[in-house]
């Protein structure tokens, strides 16, 4: 019989639920997240808009890079501060 | 597989011998006298007839005995005394084959020393068989048992261990060979490898290694990769995850090159040379199945390049007037080190003509300023691969590299007004405000001249880089490559 020694990080992919999606937006804080790609701003800047006219409270950031991770300082801010998150991914 | 049981009187005299060494020969009328006396146990290592003076050999072939017996050299006599070690000597020397059997005036017409051989039990490969059939590999991997009628090359390809081409499967007595290349130990945590952040540890770079093809001489420049991509700088993360082109390109310097055989010259960047192949393959293999980065998951290439599955080379120093990258970047001269950059492909510099630097550095410029996008200034970083025969028109100019390097930066000014949106008839580049200023196809730092090549050919070459280079974005980092 063969044996091989695992190459891999051996981390079961750990199954993660997402969070239910929220019926509505009323009453809730959107976050608007630029990842700082080349007009994700525009994106953002309509929604905002259109967020705002149905009365809902949108709180803006931004990533200071698009090529790296959001810093955890900002990360934390986001979840302490909204309840959705809507990014702009693509230029 | 159990351990295999070895039984070993517990008191007496043990000689572990091979008929393949003249000091173990020299020695048989000696076993011979020990034997008549009684309480001597002789094993074998090789030919179970040797020696023929002494009636009751005991065949150790299979090495165990040897390999519990921890027997580095041949012969080596053990008194034993309540099960345990009391006193051992190896090689031939009379005094101490007295005082360990008890017996004087053996050997009495052989010289008083002769030096033993080295046991096969310690044999590279065989100890490895030892210890992994007795279980002292002392490998934390998880062991992945394989069914009866399963390939293993097919195996590893259905595990997704592969980057699509054939791995060598990771047999515990191929990575304990892969870690005899390094000195440090294989529990070291290396770093945490993007994009998972999982615990990345020198037992499995050595893994990935051997899938990758390397041999063990190659570890110590892999683990240097390794760490060079782990630098936060180069945001390996994002290098993987952009839906650009780039990976890490690798650059070898330093004295290492020639120890485990590396192509600078001929097709350096191409195929066939097995340490430039296998060295920036093991990188690979390390970010897919540690980090967990694969294609269209966390790798988000639009087209990704060739140079993906292994982009690694040595620089020419021998032949190049111009210092290595490696001390450019700080290293010590003479140091051996190894450079990631975030790059992808090869754009060909083609010029057979010029004969001076002035017009040359021009070609290269030229060329520089259409990576990317020609209405995209700065772009992104380059590496700039110098062949032999335009080296030695900067060469014999007398232009030193840091003068080659001030002279593309000014050649790679460009008027913003070439670069605005619409203009020429393109519609990509900058917003209006650049219209009357004047742009750097590179930012400061952002371009590197390595030299590399065959001896015949006026053809350089422009190894892109990405979009996010830069301190917000992709560094190159250069790593020391240690023992």
């Amino acid at each position: 019989m063969t044996v091989l020694l695992d190459p891999t990080s051996e981390q079961s992919p750990a199954s993660r639920e997402r969070l239910a999606r929220p019926d509505r937006l009323r009453g809730l804080t959107v976050g608007l997240l630029d990842i700082s790609k080349p007009r994700g701003n525009v994106f953002l800047d309509r929604l905002d808009a259109r967020l705002t006219e149905l009365g809902i409270t949108v709180k803006r950031y931004m990533k200071p890079t698009v090529a790296k991770p959001a810093p955890l300082p900002l990360r934390r801010q986001i979840v302490g501060e909204v309840n959705v998150v809507i990014e702009g991914l693509a230029d | 597989m159990p351990r295999p049981e070895v039984t070993l009187p517990s008191d007496g005299l043990i000689a572990v011998v091979k008929r393949d060494c003249p000091t173990c020969e020299l020695t048989a009328p000696v076993l011979a006298e020990l034997a008549a006396h009684g309480g001597l146990t002789v094993f074998t290592q090789d030919d179970p007839s040797f020696p023929e003076t002494v009636p009751d050999r005991i065949d150790d072939t299979a090495l165990n005995v040897s390999h519990v017996l921890k027997v580095e050299i041949v012969p080596t006599l053990i008194r034993r005394v309540d099960g345990r070690d009391a006193d051992r000597t190896y090689g031939w020397d009379r005094a101490e084959w007295e005082r360990v059997s008890g017996f004087q005036g053996i050997g009495s017409g052989l010289p008083a020393f002769r030096p033993g051989c080295g046991a096969l039990n310690v044999e590279p490969g065989t100890i490895e068989d030892l210890l992994v059939r007795f279980g002292e590999t002392d490998l934390t991997a998880r062991r992945v048992e394989l069914g009866d009628d399963e390939d293993e090359f097919e195996a590893t390809f259905e595990r997704g261990w592969s980057d699509g081409l054939p791995v060598v499967p990771p047999t515990e007595r191929r990575v304990l060979r892969m870690l005899a290349g390094t000195t440090r130990d294989p529990k070291e945590l290396v770093g945490l490898c993007p994009p998972d952040l999982a615990p990345l540890t020198v037992e499995k770079i050595a893994i990935n290694a051997v899938m990758a093809g390397c041999k063990p001489e190659y570890l110590p420049v892999v683990l240097a990769a390794v760490e060079a991509a782990l630098d936060p700088a180069f945001s390996m993360h994002g290098v993987l995850a952009t839906t650009m082109f780039v990976g890490p390109v690798l650059v070898v310097n330093g004295p290492v090159r020639r120890q485990i055989g590396m192509n600078a010259r001929g097709n350096a960047l191409g195929q066939g040379n097995r340490a430039n192949a296998t060295i920036g393959r093991a990188l690979q293999l390390i970010i897919r199945n540690v980090g967990g980065g694969r294609p269209q998951e966390v790798d988000r290439a639009t087209l990704g390049n060739p140079g993906k599955y292994t982009y690694c080379f040595a620089e020419d120093e021998e032949g190049s007037c111009w210092e290595p990258l490696s001390v450019e970047r700080g290293i010590a001269p003479g140091v051996s080190a190894v450079t990631v950059f975030a790059g992808f492909g090869l754009q060909g510099v083609v010029d057979q003509k010029s004969r001076d630097p002035e017009s040359l550095s021009r070609s290269f410029a030229e060329s520089l300023k259409a990576i990317h996008n020609v209405k995209l200034a700065p772009a992104c970083d380059a590496m700039l691969v110098v062949c032999p025969e335009h080296e030695r028109t900067f060469r014999n100019a007398g232009w030193s590299k840091a003068r080659l390097y001030e002279e593309l930066y000014r050649l790679c000014e460009i008027p913003g007004d070439m670069l605005v949106a619409g203009a020429r008839g393109i519609a990509e580049g900058h917003s209006p405000a650049v219209a009357g200023t004047m742009r750097n196809k590179f930012r400061p730092g952002g371009l590197l001249i390595v030299r590399a090549g065959g001896g015949a050919g006026m053809f350089s070459g422009i190894i892109g880089g990405w979009s996010s280079g830069g301190p917000t974005g992709s560094l190159p980092v250069t790593r020391e490559v240690k023992s």
